[in-house]
């Protein structure tokens, strides 16, 4: 049953303070960082009033900030922390021994360009750079989704099938220093839905000890890690789309994995993460009134990749592009890791021949305009008739 | 305290504790690491003074101590770091029962001398 959102004006930044405040974690351990400073900002000031019950611990650093919570989590609390940019490569170690131990810590990322030359403004070359840290990654469009993620963030984690770390990450300045309308859930709503954190074992708990985080011989590490790919590849989606249904309902927004436009007859789509997913359906939608059959898809996982669904939602496309805002430095061409995966997928699924084009874009906060957009569906349009794909990767908005 | 099992080695990806979570406390008695040790700490029962200095230092508890006196190498779990060697303050007087040398009470040989 649906409940009645109160809308706020919300910068981004704020709208996940403001979800922060309703989970009211047992911890945070956060360290500033331009442009995650606010969310930080505003929640230190909820725990300074006394509105949260949770435990602050202004640490040193981002990679003090990230083995703070490893420790509180295993603890049993529910813990949750904020980072951008050098700051989440700050955290990079302590990244791979969250997930490793199965620990399932919400880390909320505004996107930042990781320097050097030194940029404070939106690219995703550091969350893209953990993607095979272990963690699960949501993007979000706008303000609202950030804030709408961050608490279905904390259920998707904890679920017993997943117990994997999360980030819900969002667009550095775009969404989160832009103010929007956001509905806010009552804050019981929230509270009933994120429940309580009841983890199995904890270091706590002197009834039932246990050690975590011991030392792993040749004999054992490899099971290991293989038991914890198996959250990803088997449970994850499943899980992030049950519990997207259930806040849906509570919510009346609906939370699809991958948010698609058009796509049910598009002949040219266009796959981008976050912010940019809105320019490129207003774009999408002029094109539509004209009668071109464009499409966009805006997949709100990252991690796990949804790829069956991505392929079969491509498969009798045209031409396709990827919007890409992070360089995989040395990869194939020097593309962006979301078309490294869409191609991997397509082969693995045995879609070939279809034209797929990446274009780096919006690297450093580079501005991605509609006319830039329309020109990838003019880009794709070509590509199409001509049937020659032509360079694979390519810009979007570079001065050549 | 009660005998521990030996933890099983065998177990495939699906059984294994997810994140390496050890249930089983004080199981690591159980996990034989006597088989990384090239050396063997040896001492001559004749000559030693019973000081317990090698019991203290030992970093892995491999030195057993019946009735306050050193009663033997624990090499099941001794992983020939040589520390109670080196710590050892006895110069003996006379030839090691052992090795044959001068030199302290603990000595340390190669382990493919020992009878392993």
């Amino acid at each position: 049953m649906a409940v009645e959102s109160k809308y706020m004006p919300l910068d981004g930044a704020n709208a996940v303070s403001q979800a922060m405040r309703q989970i009211d974690p047992d911890v945070v351990a956060a360290y500033p960082i331009t442009p995650q400073t606010a969310v930080v900002q505003n929640f230190s000031q909820y725990v300074a009033d006394g509105i949260v019950h949770t435990e602050f611990v202004p640490v040193e650093s981002e990679h003090a900030a990230m083995s703070a919570c490893i420790g509180s989590e295993v603890s049993g609390a529910r813990t949750m922390t904020a980072t951008a940019a050098n700051g989440l490569a700050l955290m990079w170690e302590e990244l791979y021994i969250a997930s490793g131990m199965h620990l399932p810590i919400v880390l909320t990322v505004v996107n930042r360009a990781l320097s050097g030359p030194l940029n404070i403004h939106c690219d995703h070359s550091d969350s893209m750079g953990a993607r095979d840290s272990g963690w699960m990654q949501l993007y979000a469009e706008t303000g609202q989704e950030a804030y709408d993620n961050t608490i279905q963030a904390v259920r998707i984690a904890e679920h017993s099938d997943v117990l994997t770390p999360i980030m819900s990450c969002q667009d550095g300045f775009i969404t989160g220093h832009g103010v929007e309308r956001v509905g806010l859930l009552p804050d019981e709503a929230v509270r009933d839905f994120v429940g309580s954190y009841e983890p199995e074992l904890t270091l706590l708990d002197t009834d039932r000890p246990a050690t975590f985080g011991a030392w792993d011989f040749t004999d054992y590490y490899f099971e290991h890690k293989r038991e914890q790919s198996e959250a990803l590849i088997k449970h994850a989606l499943r899980v992030i789309r049950e519990v997207g249904r259930e806040y849906e309902e509570l919510s009346g927004r609906p939370q699809p994995i991958l948010d698609m436009f058009g796509m049910d007859d598009a002949e040219l789509a266009i796959i981008v993460l976050s912010s940019t997913g809105g320019t490129a359906r207003a774009v999408a939608r002029e094109l539509r009134e004209k009668g071109d059959k464009v499409g966009v898809i805006r997949p709100r996982v990252y991690r796990p990749f949804p790829d069956d669904m991505l392929v079969d939602a491509i498969k009798d496309c045209k031409a396709v592009a990827v919007l890409d805002r992070a360089i995989s430095f040395g990869s194939p061409q020097g593309g962006g890791p979301v078309f490294t995966d869409l191609t991997a997928a397509l082969y693995n699924h045995g879609v070939v021949g279809l034209p797929v084009v990446d274009y780096v874009y919006g690297l450093g906060g580079r501005d991605t305009l509609p006319p830039m957009i329309e020109s990838v569906y003019d880009d794709l349009a070509e590509v199409a008739a001509e049937g020659d794909r032509g360079a694979m990767v390519r810009y979007l908005g570079l001065r050549e | 305290m009660a005998k521990k099992q030996a933890p099983r080695l065998d177990l495939p990806w699906q059984e294994v504790s997810p994140g390496g979570v050890v249930r089983d406390e004080g199981n690591s008695v159980t996990y034989i690491t006597g088989t990384w040790r090239t050396v063997r700490p040896v001492r001559d029962t004749e000559q030693c003074t019973q000081c317990l200095i090698c019991w203290i230092v030992c970093p892995d508890s491999a030195i057993t101590v019946e009735d306050g006196k050193v009663a033997a190498f624990d090499y099941d779990h001794c992983k020939g770091c040589g520390i109670c060697a080196q710590a050892c303050p006895v110069n003996i007087k006379n030839p090691h029962a052992v090795t044959g040398e001068m030199g302290k009470v603990i000595q340390m040989i190669p382990e493919s001398d020992g009878d392993a």
